[in-house]
């Protein structure tokens, strides 16, 4: 009955969006939100003065803590890294627990979340304002990153509730919950309105970042090689908009997983041809890497007429990083906290490799690619990043936007189904788990979807951004109550682990 | 040392004839069997994270409707007969997970049936038998 009734205004809801538009109420929106939006904004973005540069404060909060569980964890990151791949491949995998879900499908079905359009967008801004050096600091920053996930994929698992059907719920809102509450009785009160923040920001996280950004670039791409403003597409934002609702719709309201699967097997078949055109045109043009690499380094540490110098490069390159892989946010402990396991430090290890495919492999080829190919342009609009990636692979292979748009509309639509699983997660443990509150929260969603495509609401793209961001600070304040948690639960297994005391199975043990 | 017979069976026609195979070859050596259904699944495909939530109860869910529906009518069935018979239902790569079955209960012989697919298919995708005959240590019988 709920789901008839909700459907049927949703129908409305969609078929309403084209004239919204049309009658410019876009603008109205826009400028009934705007004062909110930045304040909102102002607020998780403020920033201090440091050489002369605005630092937002949000970004030293999310470095500062992965330089700390780094140190902490004893360079974790590059410590399991070797065993983090054992544990993917399945060497200490039990035979008799195989149909369950492993170790490499919580982090394929993470990453396909992680990867889009901040690895392909974001990138092509941070080279073009930081010039090449701002490359560096974002390879830097996913390595700390690293660090930060272990940390919240370990407490992810740990904490997550186990039902009596079999089902299973994770992600901050959990750990800081009942991992406070652990602790002490006053920790308890902290712990819990931390977790409702967290919910709360994710929430308008999944509604801006994880869905109306996602749908608002795929769109401009789109019309960008179909034409540009002349193209057919160029003012139909809302057609785009209902389209890409209903396919979400279908797979997420519809239970239709055939579009579901589909689309995670796909995905990750674009992510290679990505990174394999990347590496074409990088080594296409073999002379000029070394001075590409050159660039790079001295670009890191002297960054001349770049706006407000080392400080600007360092900042550029963090700040997309952080955006693309979001070690930090909190978000990926939700995907990852599914996997079958009972030592809940293995899927922190397992972890450690979505910064490290997302910011150091993927987004590293394309800025090399950027940079090789010199279509940085230092007057780019930061909303046009898009645009400027498929430039820079349009100059070495000429059809390639084509299928670069395709894999921008694909990293969309798994990034929107990702967003709204975590959105959904934080919606219920807000409001309760009933049929209604779902429906309720997806419908809703869906209706971003079109009003993403459809409008250009620069505040409330710029409200939904600062969202995403505004998840660190419940996330990480939690997490540092709980590090010796995590340092425990580390110990025990590292000593089990090179005493030889762990398991190995199939192939690994023969070898062993 | 005593035989036994593995025997795996899909519920199609074909393994119906496996299985009276292995069953007629077993009662005359007085043998076991065990008759084993594989769920195929394998570790590294992608799935969304509502799969994922959902996995653990599928799993039990698929482990329920493969013992109602195609291991115990044949295990009660074979049992009435007086077989000495064991079911087992895995998931995981058909052959592979075979070969391992048959190495945990110490198989004497591994029986399957043939799909019967042409060259064409079976070039591209394989078959159960053909990578079985592979990789198992003991003698595998492929009944047409």
């Amino acid at each position: 009955m709920y789901l008839t009734r909700i459907s049927t205004f949703f129908v409305f809801l969609l078929s309403a969006a084209p004239l919204m538009a049309q009658q410019g109420v876009d603008e109205r929106i826009n400028e009934a939100i705007r004062p909110y939006a930045d304040g909102v904004a102002g607020f998780i973005f403020s920033s201090f003065p440091l050489a002369g540069v605005a630092v937002p404060f949000v970004l030293v909060w999310l470095l500062a803590a992965a330089t700390i569980f780094t140190l902490y964890f004893k360079f974790i990151n590059f410590r399991a890294f070797k065993h983090g791949f054992q544990l993917v491949r399945g060497d200490y995998t039990d035979p008799m627990a195989a149909g369950e879900v492993t170790h490499f499908q919580a982090l394929a079905t993470a990453l396909s979340g992680t990867v889009g359009l901040g690895n392909i967008a974001g990138v092509a801004v941070a080279v073009s304002l930081g010039g090449p050096g701002a490359t560096f600091w974002m390879i830097l920053a996913g390595l700390l990153g690293m660090s930060s996930k272990f940390v919240e994929c370990t407490l992810g698992v740990k904490y997550r509730n186990e039902y009596t059907d079999g089902t299973v719920s994770g992600g901050p809102m959990y750990y800081l919950s009942k991992g406070l509450a652990e602790r002490s009785d006053k920790l308890k009160v902290l712990g819990k309105v931390l977790a409702v923040m967290f919910a709360v920001f994710c929430v308008g996280g999944s509604f801006g970042g994880g869905n109306m950004f996602q749908a608002n670039q795929s769109f401009q791409q789109l019309v960008a090689v179909t034409g540009g403003q002349a193209s057919w597409l160029a003012d139909k934002g809302w057609l785009f908009g209902i389209i890409i609702a209903i396919l979400v719709g279908l797979v997420i309201l519809g239970g239709i997983k055939g579009i579901a699967r589909v689309t995670s097997k796909i995905v990750p078949f674009m992510a290679v041809i990505y990174v394999a055109a990347g590496l074409i045109i990088i080594f296409a043009n073999f002379s000029a890497i070394p001075a590409a690499f050159s660039a790079i380094f001295t670009g890191a540490f002297s960054a001349e007429g770049v706006a407000g110098g080392f400080i600007g490069v360092l900042i550029q390159g963090f700040r997309r990083a952080a955006f693309s892989n979001e070690a930090g946010i909190g978000s990926a402990a939700i995907a990852h906290s599914a996997v079958r396991t009972n030592r809940p430090v293995t899927e922190g290890f397992v972890a450690l490799y979505e910064p490290f495919i997302d910011t150091v492999v993927v987004c590293t080829i394309t800025a090399l690619v950027i940079v090789i190919t010199g279509t940085w342009d230092p007057n780019v609009d930061p909303s046009q990043g898009v645009a400027l990636t498929s430039q820079a692979f349009e100059s070495a292979i000429p059809w390639f936007p084509w299928v670069l748009t395709v894999a921008v509309v694909l990293f969309a639509f798994s990034t929107m189904i990702s967003w709204s699983y975590y959105g959904l997660k934080a919606w219920t443990y807000l409001f309760g788990e009933s049929r209604f509150m779902d429906v309720l929260y997806k419908s809703m969603f869906l209706v971003f979807v079109v009003i993403g495509a459809s409008m250009q609401l620069g505040s409330v793209i710029d409200f939904s951004d600062a969202m995403i961001f505004a998840m660190a600070f419940p996330n990480v304040l939690g997490i540092y109550f709980l590090l010796p948690v995590v340092k425990r639960e580390l110990n025990e297994y590292w000593a089990d682990y090179k005493a030889g005391r762990l398991q190995k199975f199939g192939a690994a043990a023969d070898k062993a | 040392m005593s035989q036994v017979y593995l025997v795996g069976i899909d519920c199609s026609d074909c393994c119906n004839r496996a299985l009276d195979y292995a069953v007629s070859e077993a009662t005359a050596e007085g043998a076991e069997v065990i008759v084993a259904h594989v769920i195929e699944w394998s570790p590294f495909t992608f799935s969304t994270a509502d799969e994922n939530e959902q996995r653990h109860k599928r799993r039990e869910a698929e482990l329920a409707r493969a013992h109602s529906e195609i291991l115990d009518p044949v295990v009660d069935r074979l049992k009435e007969q007086g077989v000495k018979v064991r079911g087992v239902i895995r998931h995981g790569h058909i052959a592979r997970t075979l070969k391992s079955l048959g190495d945990e209960v110490g198989a004497t012989s591994i029986v399957v049936g043939r799909r019967g697919d042409s060259g064409f298919k079976s070039h591209l995708f394989g078959s159960v038998p053909g990578s079985l005959i592979q990789i198992a240590k003991v003698p595998v019988t492929v009944v047409p």
